[in-house]
């Protein structure tokens, strides 16, 4: 595995390029049939269906760019971070645009009701809303103007974006709920991962600082 | 006597039992690859998209009262837009998985609160009268409409033949269910098989169809083969497919989506505009395969002056 994924084939400016193209593909997916002109019986449901599925899947593989690089010993997987995320946030405006104009027209009024009354549209809403934030300060920029730490904590709310957009997804469901539960569980995991991560960080150290007072008692003896 | 040669391999180097009943698992479990690898498979079906001919048989019909004269669906959407949970919960899974659904032999019983009861096989109901074309709208309650040329005749035809007695209030009807032959229905996340309740006039109204095919042939299986109800007012989910068991009961008979959620999905459920689902509105529809939501919905899906008088001076923000 470390062949295939050794340290020099990531940097490659190539792999970037290549990794660019791929998570074009699923755009490509969904505008093939329309091209080729396969008929689909409800067209709107699908783009939904396939728009909503993939920026899910998006920010799944964003919140497993962390545990990946410690699990495989490969830092050098922060370099496709950013760019993940932002597709997360492309397959999500391209979801919310096909709802805005297909499914509502622009229809403010409308809309507004809809996410006051119908709360798998609110938690949608907030899933989405929560993204936007982050794209903006994605730039390098950005990061420098904010300060890493600051910045690190506003871009915690992509755990509660993944959150809210699991819950939209499991609202949305008439009673087929295995997928979305299986989301959850991805979610659910890759969050206690970074749980696990602090509550270990913060016992080291603990043990760090406990370290000092047993050194003379040693010495001692 | 034979001489082995040595790998070089040690017992170090077997894999793990474990890992080896898990291979699958393990490779999806690498996150990217398995998505990558789901990507990959979505791509390929949305490339070669799988379109299935059916070789239905042709029905001799006539035509038959309450058509609409709307433009009628195209039998591709009709036969690979299916909300079939027993095939699966896609829209596009019951025309793949129900192709090797065996629907012959097949007899509907039909009993209870009856004063004959007796088992029809599907060559009696083909024969019970003349089959009529309707054309009818046809509302699901998730928002979207088909107009679908079925072929039957009215219910209350079979109903009239087994005398149902004055105890008879309701009729409760049954789905075909058998998981060797659906899989999937496990997975449907509604109890099955899949039950559902008509009162005994909504049943008897001559707009309720005894349904035995479409575009001129026997139905899909799919589309509920062979025998399914068509109830035109009422959103799509109450109209029972692959019928096996009619019921004559005195009271209420429990139906699947309402037990699933009662606030979401009542008995009656006929259709609605001014009273939403829950979770979203009803005032509009999208008759497919159209992209916006052009058609308002009609109350009792535009058969207000057939049925209206069955529900007069009941509140139907109440009994939806």
């Amino acid at each position: 595995m470390h062949t295939l994924l050794s340290s020099k084939w990531l940097v490659s400016k190539w792999t970037k390029a290549l990794l660019f193209l791929l998570c074009l593909g699923p755009l490509a997916a969904i505008i093939w049939p329309f091209v080729r002109g396969y008929t689909i019986p409800n067209p709107l449901e699908f783009i939904q269906h396939a728009t909503g599925d993939w920026t899910l899947r998006f920010l799944v593989i964003t919140l497993s760019v962390t545990p990946l690089r410690q699990l495989l010993r490969l830092p050098e997987l922060i370099r496709f971070r950013r760019m993940l995320g932002l597709f997360a946030f492309f397959y999500a405006c391209l979801h919310f645009t096909t709802y805005l104009w297909f499914d509502k027209v622009f229809d403010v009024h409308e809309i507004w009701k809809d996410v006051y009354k119908r709360p798998f549209i609110t938690v949608g809403f907030l899933a989405f809303t929560l993204l936007i934030p982050l794209a903006i300060t994605s730039t390098a920029g950005w990061i420098r103007r904010l300060g890493g730490r600051r910045w690190r904590m506003l871009h915690r709310a992509i755990y509660i974006s993944a959150v809210c957009g699991v819950i939209h997804y499991y609202w949305l469901v008439k009673s087929a709920v295995i997928r979305p539960l299986l989301y959850a569980a991805l979610v659910g995991l890759l969050l206690a991962w970074r749980v696990g991560e602090w509550l270990l960080r913060r016992r080291r150290t603990a043990l760090a600082n406990t370290v000092p007072q047993r050194t003379p008692i040693n010495a001692a003896q | 006597m034979s001489v082995r040669k040595s790998t070089g391999l040690t017992y170090a180097d077997v894999t793990p039992r474990s890992v080896y009943l898990d291979r699958r698992k393990f490779l999806s479990g690498l996150g990217i690859a398995g998505l990558a690898a789901v990507a990959g498979k979505r791509l390929l079906d949305l490339v070669v998209p799988s379109r299935s001919v059916y070789a239905g048989t042709k029905l001799t019909t006539i035509k038959g009262p309450f058509s609409t004269d709307e433009k009628i669906n195209s039998f591709n959407d009709v036969t690979h837009y299916n909300n079939f949970y027993e095939f699966g919960v896609d829209k596009d899974q019951p025309a793949k998985n129900s192709q090797k659904f065996v629907t012959s032999p097949w007899t509907v019983s039909v009993s209870g609160e009856v004063k004959k009861p007796r088992k029809f096989s599907m060559d009696e109901i083909l024969k019970l009268a003349p089959l009529e074309e309707r054309i009818y709208r046809h509302r699901c309650v998730e928002g979207w409409s088909i107009v679908v040329p079925w072929i039957g005749f009215s219910f209350s035809t079979l109903a009239n033949l087994v005398e149902p007695t004055p105890k008879a209030r309701f009729v409760a009807f049954e789905s075909y269910y058998d998981i060797g032959q659906m899989p999937l229905g496990r997975y449907a996340g509604i109890s099955l098989p899949y039950v559902e309740g008509l009162r005994l006039d909504e049943a008897m109204h001559p707009l309720a169809l005894l349904c035995v095919g479409m575009y001129g042939e026997t139905l899909p299986n799919q589309d509920g083969a062979p025998v399914r109800m068509i109830v035109p007012w009422k959103y799509g989910f109450k109209s029972i497919k692959s019928l096996v068991k009619i019921r004559f009961v005195k009271d209420q008979p429990p139906t699947t989506w309402n037990m699933y959620s009662s606030q979401e999905y009542g008995f009656y459920s006929n259709v609605n505009p001014e009273v939403d689902h829950p979770r979203w509105s009803q005032a509009r529809e999208r008759r497919l395969p159209e992209f916006f939501k052009t058609h308002k919905t009609l109350m009792f899906n535009g058969y207000a002056d057939q049925v209206a008088s069955l529900y007069a001076g009941m509140d139907l923000r109440k009994n939806y």
